[in-house]
């Protein structure tokens, strides 16, 4: 096989490897393990490279360990970092089964959250029962209306979601930019881009506390949890899940069948920014407590990394976006203890991606421990 | 991209019919805007200084009579927007609606400048050196994408140019550093080709690898090793050359042709790359593989070679303007300071209809928003700065949503080939 059919557009052939269709023991354990311990490997010449010394590297690596897993503490951070990036990850995701690429999570989630932030200090004296849900509902409707936008604009006029997204990224921060000055928005007193507090009502109550004070575990995981089965079964077990994956691996047959095709494109993309709207909100409401510039810290690449790792099911995004969370928790303790500046920890995520998604990279590099001559492509 | 194989010319008469109706609200909207906003500002005059005092030719002052001239605009955007309405789809709309652009934006300044002076000329050459990154950028990615090969990694080849030039630049001097970083560019280049043809990793994916890697390198390096060794990262910047005689031409003159060597080679480049594309035979085979790699391999064209080369020397492109960011503008590498070019420049590229002068003009306009928006924050004008940096994503949203319909991306792009 070589040549697609000419109807198949660029994302969905995206989904054919995004998406495979047979799991696969090899591909689904020990690839990704090759590619961790190469990925740590290769970041430890990098280290060399730039003058570090052995006993730092090996300081490095048992600290990523232990900053990542070694305690409870360590444990609530991997577990508060992972879950915005799974959240906007099963976005993201979602977008890919449907053959929509979703650059904008970025963006969703900046307008998500400001909306949580807002409803979460303009409204006083409500009880939390009333407060919490209301400041998550307006990150969910932000996200999703800010995303439809660009699904709109593509299903009525065929513009590529691609630039479409990445505009309303760019003009997300700005948009931002100018919210957190607004005299509304910006804490009293200062003049730096900052938003007031979200009251106590609307945090995302602490789980931990009881354990010890730091622990910044916060009730978002069962948001999150209850996100991957949401889009689980959405994706395979409901009517308009069938559809999104039709419409994504062939938009045309999709079509004959009658399925409303810009209806569909709409509602996945609203969808996408409805999850990203909420990793936005569990940010200022779990962990940050107010926004304040750019306060989506590239949380939307990274998930985009964490659907393609997760191969766009619900369970692999789980998989991967702990991981992604394991290396950035550990990357802090890594840049305290050792001295190793956490950018390291970008390298080896892209590593561990790249041969993730390039099991032949790595089956040149591994010729043992491989079946011999497994066909490159499942076409 | 989907590619319109429907049989039914209705379908497509209906796409362009209301692509015209989209457009000619917005005109009538912009002339609605121009006729009650920015014609509402008295008597007075917008002075537009076209040359400095110190040039060869001084040109006077460009006074023009603000409201007068702003209510002509809105006159005119009204006339295009309902003769567009009436002639539906035969009525001209990307020409139409560019020219309207352009005249609302001229209202704008107009409206913006009046009773006060403002420098037409300053602003077109800052128009220019802001381009030329987005440019470059836009130009690999139509060097890579005529040949099928999706670039999304030009923002980390940016990134990974701007970071070598700054570092090769230190050490070796700036045309050491431009050099370097065209190297580095092109190795890059040559990565996401060994990828993506030979490893056939997922075209997206291995622009998203690449772009993240270089973040990666490039920022552990600079806080790991340049926080130490300040000197690696002091590198000289490309001083203007004047061109002789040319540069004496009012406004033409100083915008074209007093610049530094990254305008120049960036211009020289978009001609290049246009007269190899359409008019040599390699760019004819480039472009065939393109379109149609299995009839290209039939014929007897390497296509793996094709692609290896083009991309590799699309990555070298995207490498020179990466280190117009430090050699070109700063002397200094700071962590991601490409801050999304790489994008802007993907979005100029299907702007510009994957043609490498439609992506130079794409760019243009990316570039004269950039320094429109610095310029406006001395005129006080009452519109937060905010949105004016937003305008121009706004711009090509609108554009976008009114006329790519008919633009059309490579046959084959994004598609791997397997020879049989």
């Amino acid at each position: 096989m070589s040549e697609q059919g000419d109807t198949t557009t660029l994302t969905a052939r995206l989904l054919e490897r995004a998406a495979p269709k047979r799991a696969d023991f090899e591909d689904l354990v020990i690839v990704p393990l090759f590619a961790v311990v190469v990925a740590l490997i290769l970041g430890g010449v990098a280290m060399l490279a730039t003058n570090v010394d052995l006993e730092t590297i090996g300081r490095s690596y048992v600290a990523l360990a232990y900053g990542s897993v070694g305690s409870i503490n360590a444990l609530s951070e991997t577990i508060t970092a992972a879950t915005p990036l799974i959240l906007a990850g099963l976005g993201v995701a979602l977008g890919f089964r449907a053959g929509l690429f979703n650059i904008g999570a970025e963006g969703q989630i900046l307008m998500g959250g400001m909306a949580a932030v807002v409803v979460g200090f303009s409204f006083t004296g409500l009880p939390m029962l009333v407060h919490l849900p209301l400041a998550l509902l307006a990150g969910i409707v932000a996200g999703a209306l800010y995303a439809a936008i660009a699904g709109w604009i593509r299903a009525a006029t065929g513009a590529h979601e691609v630039i479409l997204t990445i505009m309303l990224n760019m003009i997300s921060y700005r948009l931002v930019d100018y919210m957190l000055r607004m005299p509304a928005i910006q804490r009293p007193g200062r003049s730096d881009p900052i938003s007031s507090s979200v009251l106590p009502s609307a945090e995302l109550p602490r789980l931990l506390e009881w354990i010890g004070p730091n622990l910044r575990l916060h009730s978002g995981v069962f948001l999150m949890l209850a996100a991957v089965l949401f889009v689980y079964w959405l994706l395979f077990k409901s009517t308009i899940g069938f559809e999104f994956r039709a419409s994504g691996e062939s938009p045309e047959a999709a079509r004959f069948a009658g399925m409303r095709s810009g209806l569909i494109i709409v509602l996945v993309m609203a969808l996408g920014g409805a999850l990203a709207g909420l990793a936005g909100a569990n940010q200022v409401l779990g962990v940050l407590g107010r926004a304040s510039s750019g306060f989506s810290a590239g949380i939307g690449f990274d998930a985009l990394a964490v659907a393609l790792l997760g191969r766009s099911h619900p369970f692999g995004v789980v998989v991967a976006g702990l991981l992604f969370g394991a290396l950035e928790a550990g990357g802090r303790q890594m840049q305290v203890d050792a001295g190793v500046s956490i950018d390291l920890i970008g390298i080896i995520q892209s590593l561990i991606i790249l041969f993730i998604a390039a099991p032949l990279v790595v089956r040149a590099l591994f010729p043992w421990g491989f079946r011999k001559a497994a066909p490159a492509s499942k076409e | 991209m989907a590619i319109e194989t429907v049989p039914a010319n209705r379908k497509l008469d209906t796409q362009a019919g209301r692509q015209s109706r989209i457009a000619a609200v917005l005109l009538i909207g912009l002339s609605a805007l121009t006729a009650m906003v920015f014609a509402q500002v008295g008597d007075g005059d917008a002075v537009f200084r076209l040359s400095r005092a110190t040039d060869a030719i001084v040109l006077p002052d460009l006074a023009v009579p603000a409201m007068e001239f702003n209510y002509i605009a809105a006159g005119i955007l009204a006339f295009l927007g309902v003769r567009l309405w009436i002639r539906g789809g035969s009525g001209r709309i990307s020409l139409s609606l560019g020219f309207g652009l352009l005249l609302a934006v001229a209202a704008f300044l107009v409206w913006a400048t009046v009773g006060k002076a403002f420098s037409l000329t300053g602003m077109l050459q800052a128009t220019v050196v802001r381009a030329v990154p987005i440019a470059l950028g836009a130009l690999a990615g139509v060097l890579s994408e005529r040949v099928a090969v999706t670039n999304i990694a030009i923002e980390g080849m940016l990134l990974a140019g701007a970071f070598t030039g700054a570092l090769a630049g230190s050490l070796l001097g700036g045309w050491g550093g431009v050099a370097a970083a065209v190297v580095v560019g092109g190795l890059f280049g040559l990565l996401l080709a060994a990828l993506v043809v030979t490893y056939r990793v997922d075209q997206i994916i291995a622009g998203v690898v690449i772009n993240l890697f270089v973040l990666g390198v490039t920022s552990y390096v600079s806080s790991q090793v340049f926080q130490e060794y300040r000197f690696l990262n002091n590198a000289p910047v490309f001083r203007v050359i004047s061109i002789p005689l040319l540069s004496d031409i009012p406004v033409i003159g100083p915008v074209l042709f007093q610049q530094n060597i990254f305008v120049y080679g960036a211009l020289i480049m978009v001609a290049v790359a246009t007269y190899y594309l359409f008019y040599t035979r390699s760019g004819l085979r480039a472009r065939a593989v393109g379109e149609h790699p299995r009839a290209a391999d039939t014929l007897g064209i390497d296509v793996y070679r094709i692609r290896y080369v083009n991309v590799t020397i699309a990555g070298m492109v995207a490498g020179f303007g990466g280190a117009w960011l430090t050699l070109g503008l700063v002397g200094r590498f700071d962590e991601n300071m490409t801050g999304g070019r790489g994008f802007i420049a993907l979005a100029a590229m299907i702007f510009g209809r994957w043609h490498p002068v439609g992506a130079l003009m794409a760019a243009l306009i990316f570039g004269f928003a950039d320094s429109l928006q610095q310029k406006l924050a001395l005129l006080q004008t009452p519109i937060p700065a905010e949105f004016l940096a937003m305008a121009p994503y706004l711009a090509t949203i609108v554009v976008v949503a009114g006329l790519i319909g008919r633009a059309r991306a490579p046959a084959a792009d994004g598609k791997p080939y397997i020879k049989e």
